[in-house]
C-alpha cells in the first residue's frame, strides 16, 4: 500500500501510515489524549484539526515565495490562528454541542505541533497541490488515530457506541457492546468506568504505541533473519 | 479574607486536583519530550510557570480593555499566541542579559515553550469562562506550579524505570505513558479534597 507507485499517491499515504503524525511522530497529543472519550468527539476534533491543516497548508504554500525566511514562525503562526478562529467561530455557530464538548481544544489547534510542523516542513518547500495532498493524508492519518483510540476507549470505559449526542443531526442511537440498557433498566454492565477517564487515555495510548512498537520491531528482526539467511547462502555458494 | 480564601483554593484545585497534566492533558509534549533529565526538567517547569504567569497578567487587560470594548473578542487565540511568543522571545532576552547561567540551562527550552498548549489553555480558558483578574492569577499559577511538580516528579520517577528491564516494545514512550496513568489513578485519589 505504502510502495512508491506514484509520486502524488505515496505523498498522500505516508501521512496515513508511514509517517503517521499521532503514532509514529508522536505529535499533537494532548488533544489525542483529551478528546477521545466519544468517537464522536474524535471525529469532530480530527475534521476541525484537517480543515485548518489544510487550509493552513494552502495559504502557506502560496505565500511560500513572499515570506522572508526571518520571520516565517511568526508569519506561519497568525496563518494557522487564522483559521483555527474562522473554524471555531462556525463550530460555534453550527455545531454548538461539538463546541461545548471540544472547549478550549479547538483554540489549542493553534499550538498543535503537526500543523505549524508541516507548514515548516512542507508546505514552505512544495507547491499548492503536493501541500494539499500532504495535509489531506496527515489529517487522515491524525483523525484514524484518535479514532482507534476513541473507539477503545468507548467500549471499555462506556460500554457502548452512542451516536447522535454531539452531531446532532444525525438520529440517536446506542450500539450495546458492554453495557446493556432497556427501557432505562440495565440488564447487563461489564464496562470499566477508568477508561474514560484521564487514566484510561494514558494506558490505550502507551498500549497502542507498545502494539506499534512490537510490529515494526517483528518486521526489523524478519529483515535482519532474511539478510543472515542470504548471507550464509552467499558464502555456501563461495 | 473570603478572596484570599478563594484565591488560595483556586491555587490547590489547579495544582493538585485538577492538574494541568494528568487531568486536563495540556502540555503533554513537554511532558514527555523534556522529563528524561532532571535538571532539564526543573528549568523548564520554572520557564514555564514564569511564562504562564506573565502571559496571563498581560492577557488578561487585553482582552477586557482593548479586545471587548473594541467589539472583536473573537480575536483573543492570534492576540493571545501572539502575546505569548513575544513574551518568550522577551524574556529570552530578558535573562540572556541578566542572568547567564539560568539562560544556558533554559536557553533550549526557552522557544519550546511557544507550542506548551498549557500557556495558551490557561490564557485562554481563562477567557473563555469570563475569570476575574485575581482568579485568572490564581488559576495560572496554580496551573503552572502543578505542570512544574508533575513533570520533576515525573522525571524523577523516568530515571528509575530508563534503566530498569522493560519489555522491549514498551521501552521508551509506552512506558512513560504507563507510569502517567498511575500518576493519574493517584492524583484522581484527591478529588475529592475540595
Amino acid at each position: 500500500m505504502t510502495r512508491k507507485k506514484d509520486g502524488k499517491l505515496a505523498n498522500f499515504l505516508k501521512g496515513i501510515v508511514v509517517e503517521n503524525p499521532l503514532f509514529v511522530s508522536v505529535l499533537g497529543t494532548c488533544p489525542a489524549l483529551a478528546t477521545t472519550t466519544s468517537i464522536e468527539g474524535a471525529i469532530g476534533m480530527g475534521i476541525l484539526f484537517s480543515i485548518v491543516l489544510i487550509c493552513s497548508n494552502i495559504l502557506i504554500s502560496l505565500l511560500r515565495k513572499l515570506i522572508s525566511e526571518e520571520i516565517t514562525t511568526p508569519a506561519y503562526i497568525v496563518v494557522i490562528a487564522t483559521f483555527v478562529t474562522i473554524v471555531k467561530m462556525m463550530t460555534n455557530a453550527f455545531l454548538p454541542e461539538l463546541y461545548n464538548t471540544l472547549g478550549v481544544f479547538i483554540s489549542l489547534i493553534v499550538v498543535n505541533c503537526i500543523v505549524l510542523g508541516r507548514a515548516e516542513a512542507y508546505a514552505s518547500k512544495h507547491g499548492v497541490l503536493d501541500s494539499l495532498l500532504d495535509a489531506c493524508g496527515m489529517g487522515i492519518g491524525y483523525t484514524l488515530a484518535l479514532l482507534s483510540i476513541a473507539f477503545v476507549r468507548e467500549i471499555l470505559g462506556a460500554g457502548m457506541i452512542s451516536f447522535g449526542n454531539i452531531f446532532t443531526f444525525i438520529p440517536r442511537f446506542d450500539i450495546p457492546i458492554l453495557k446493556y440498557v432497556e427501557n432505562d433498566v440495565v440488564i447487563y454492565d461489564y464496562s470499566i468506568n477508568m477508561f474514560i477517564q484521564p487514566t484510561g487515555a494514558f494506558i490505550v495510548f502507551g498500549t497502542i504505541l507498545a502494539i506499534i512498537a512490537a510490529i515494526s520491531n517483528y518486521k526489523n528482526n524478519k529483515a535482519k533473519v532474511k539478510e543472515k539467511l542470504a548471507k550464509a547462502k552467499l558464502k555456501e555458494a563461495q | 479574607m473570603d478572596v484570599f480564601i478563594a484565591f488560595v483554593l483556586a491555587i490547590v484545585s489547579g495544582m493538585l486536583i485538577d492538574n494541568v497534566v494528568l487531568s486536563r492533558f495540556y502540555g503533554i509534549c513537554p511532558f514527555l519530550g523534556v522529563s528524561k533529565k532532571l535538571n532539564s526538567a526543573v528549568g523548564m517547569g520554572l520557564a514555564v510557570v514564569f511564562v504562564i504567569v506573565l502571559s496571563a497578567v498581560i492577557c488578561w487587560p487585553i482582552y477586557t480593555y482593548i479586545l471587548v470594548p473594541a467589539g472583536v473578542p473573537f480575536l483573543d487565540t492570534i492576540t493571545y499566541i501572539l502575546v505569548i511568543a513575544c513574551l518568550v522571545q522577551l524574556v529570552g532576552l530578558f535573562i540572556k542579559k541578566y542572568s547567564p547561567s539560568l539562560y544556558k540551562s533554559l536557553g533550549v527550552y526557552l522557544p519550546l515553550i511557544t507550542t506548551n498548549c498549557a500557556v495558551l489553555g490557561v490564557v485562554q480558558s481563562n477567557s473563555d469562562q469570563q475569570l476575574d483578574f485575581l482568579m485568572s492569577l490564581a488559576n495560572a499559577i496554580g496551573t503552572s506550579v502543578g505542570f512544574m511538580l508533575i513533570i520533576i516528579v515525573f522525571s524523577a520517577i523516568r530515571l528509575r524505570f530508563e534503566s530498569n528491564n522493560s519489555p522491549k516494545a514498551f521501552k521508551g514512550l509506552p512506558v512513560a505513558l504507563m507510569t502517567a496513568a498511575l500518576m493519574a489513578i493517584a492524583f484522581m485519589g484527591l478529588k475529592g479534597m475540595i
